[in-house]
């Protein structure tokens, strides 16, 4: 892994210094059902006019691995371009029958569980592959699960840029200062991904991020 | 009736990534919660979750995990931070305290920044 790392930086770095054109990969990562599907349908709605993805409430919905190609977005004078990768929800467990609570048959419960855990795999060997990440947490949520701990560590540990985004801040249970206090070394942006709230301010962030 | 298994540094500081995560989820399997001195590094927690999941059966549903970990005192002197990393170096980073529950026992573990709630399923749930 610090190899890995220090690959990125050098890559980062080489990029800079030569103004190389590369692809650069902004992945959305979080726990599941915290909006990063929503969050790319906004983005992809508000740049490209169509939607990425389809959106639940069941958790797991997204399973693979979405990449969205080209995605160039603008915020004042600054323009970006980039591949959007969105991610299966980490999580730590699944249980199959924590679906059938969603009214899903038996077989679909267990269809379902499978494709997450390997949803899950798979996010977490995407990791290496990103330039730069939006972890999308759910504002409503405590911030301080280990899930959340463990994807910001490994992206600190790889030196991969990270934006935090508190996602559905329309929600009266929404509290960014909690997320704000639990990663005070990331700046936190609160959105939401479904009404488009503050959204301009987080196309400015990531132009930043990017660059 | 809980069991928990605690895993002193001595026992796992001499193992490599995949002996140690292989440990943990051996005992956790066993339906017991470990009590871990220290860490794990951020790539073994996602080594962690990425094994469980290729483990996960219609038994095992995964794990529950928190970390607890001593604040970061800032505007620490020079001298002060030297001598903590010297130590980490010498004796190895002990610093921590890491619980791994099984999901079928351990129905969350929230965390605030100063205390810890780990809550229990009420009964053994039956499996379809």
């Amino acid at each position: 892994m610090v190899i890995r790392s220090f690959q990125n930086f050098l890559n980062r770095l080489l990029g800079r210094l030569f103004k190389t054109k590369r692809t650069i990969k902004l992945g959305l990562y979080g726990p599941p059902n915290s909006g990063k599907t929503s969050l790319a349908n906004r983005i992809c709605i508000d740049w490209l006019g169509k939607e990425m993805g389809t959106v639940s409430a069941i958790p797991h919905e997204t399973r693979e691995i979405n990449i969205k190609e080209n995605v160039t977005i603008k915020a004042g004078n600054k323009k970006i371009s980039f591949n959007l990768v969105d991610t299966p929800g980490i999580a730590t467990k699944i249980d199959y029958e924590d679906f059938l609570k969603f009214k899903l048959n038996p077989k679909d419960a267990k269809d379902r569980s499978k494709e997450a855990t390997k949803g899950v795999i798979d996010a977490i060997k995407w990791l290496d592959d990103m330039n730069c990440v939006i972890m999308v947490l759910d504002s409503t949520k405590n911030p301080y699960s280990q899930v959340n701990i463990t994807i910001i560590g490994n992206l600190a540990a790889r030196n991969i840029p990270v934006l935090v985004v508190g996602n559905k801040t329309d929600l009266k249970k929404a509290n960014l200062k909690k997320l704000e206090s639990a990663f005070p070394q990331y700046k936190v942006i609160g959105i939401s991904a479904l009404k488009g709230d503050n959204v301009d301010e987080l196309y400015k962030e990531m132009t930043r991020l990017v660059n | 009736m809980l069991t928990f298994q605690l895993i002193p540094y001595s026992e796992i500081s001499g193992l490599n990534s995949e002996a140690k995560i292989k440990k943990i989820l051996n005992i956790v399997k066993e339906n017991k919660i470990v009590l871990m001195q220290g860490k794990l590094k951020p790539s073994e927690e996602t080594t962690l979750i990425q094994r469980t999941m290729e483990d996960v059966t219609r038994e095992f549903s995964g794990i529950e995990l928190c970390t607890v970990y001593p604040a970061e005192k800032r505007n620490r002197e020079l001298w002060a931070i030297l001598k903590a990393l010297m130590v980490k170096y010498i004796i190895g980073d002990r610093e921590g305290l890491t619980i791994i529950g099984p999901a079928s026992v351990v129905k969350e573990i929230k965390k605030d920044p100063n205390r810890i709630e780990l809550f229990m399923h009420s009964k053994k749930k039956k499996k379809r």
